[in-house]
């Protein structure tokens, strides 16, 4: 239950950063992206605000086996740079520069009820469907 | 380049960032969990058994912010989106974000906040590729066509 309510919270936080931050603004997310236009930086400040915290936090939980609620703590061991990762964030950058949405953002503005952010995860959601169908008959070939 | 002086929001966005790493701080210490939108909502396509209650509770808590937001903040905080692009234009760019943060494990927060807070060399070759791409489209979208 503690778990639970935790969860919650923390991923209503989480919108509220968004909100606050303005990456729920598609046109202030490209308005980052337009490095060679009228530039706005403020998602610079986004990401060093949120990394500053997030360093002090991830040093701490590596030093930890587990959570503070006593759970497991899963933290990624891959440190392989390959195909896949370059060209999952080839595709994903594509698709964020063109509408200025990333999965975060889109889930707060769906939820706000704004009609082209809940069409834009209709179809984000089908693109992950795709990956999984995809996966599935990849990995199906490799283990045969 | 210029500085875009008019929608330039240096407090707010440092306040919003800080709020996302300390959400990101919680759910890594308090859960144990990496706070990685994608994944979270993306693994929800492939459910397991006793892997599926966290992902619903993290996400019914984003979607309940807008309403928090609604209740507790000044309305001149909000901004109104802007988006500038026809639902043809969405639908491609919909299917490549949900394609490409599930092929290349994550998205803005799971390897941009994430993984450059723990200092992972994954995400940073990740967030430095999409960032660029991000940058390249939008050069090509406003200024080339």
């Amino acid at each position: 239950m503690k778990q639970t309510i935790s969860e919650f919270l923390i991923g209503l936080l989480f919108g509220l950063g968004l909100v606050l931050s303005g990456m729920t603004d598609p046109g202030k997310v490209k308005g980052f992206l337009d490095i060679f236009g009228s530039w706005d930086p403020s998602l610079a400040l986004v990401m060093a605000g949120a990394i500053v915290v997030g360093f002090l936090a991830f040093t701490i939980a590596k030093k930890r086996t587990t959570s503070f609620l006593g759970s497991e703590l899963h933290l990624p061991t891959s440190n392989q740079i390959d195909k896949p990762l370059v060209i999952g964030a080839v595709l994903f950058g594509a698709g964020w520069g063109l509408a200025g949405f990333c999965p975060g953002p889109v889930i707060v503005s769906f939820a706000a009820g704004q009609t082209k952010a809940i069409f834009f995860l209709v179809m984000m959601i089908i693109g992950m469907w795709i990956f999984e169908r995809f996966s599935n008959g990849f990995s199906n070939k490799n283990h045969q | 380049m210029t500085i875009d002086w008019l929608h330039f929001t240096p407090w707010l966005s440092l306040g919003g960032g800080l709020l996302l790493g300390c959400s990101a701080a919680a759910f890594i210490l308090i859960n144990g969990r990496i706070l990685g939108i994608s994944g979270i909502l993306g693994g929800l396509l492939k459910p397991r058994n006793g892997d599926i209650a966290w992902r619903v509770a993290f996400l019914f808590g984003m979607t309940a912010s807008p309403f928090v937001t609604f209740l507790l903040l000044p309305p001149n905080l909000m901004q109104d989106p802007r988006i500038d692009v026809g639902y043809g234009t969405l639908a491609v760019a919909g299917l490549l974000v949900g394609f490409g943060t599930r092929y290349g494990s994550g998205c803005t927060s799971g390897h941009g906040v994430c993984g450059l807070s723990r200092l992972s060399p994954r995400s940073l070759v990740s967030t430095v590729t999409f960032m660029g791409v991000g940058f390249c489209m939008v050069y090509f979208m406003r200024h080339v066509f």
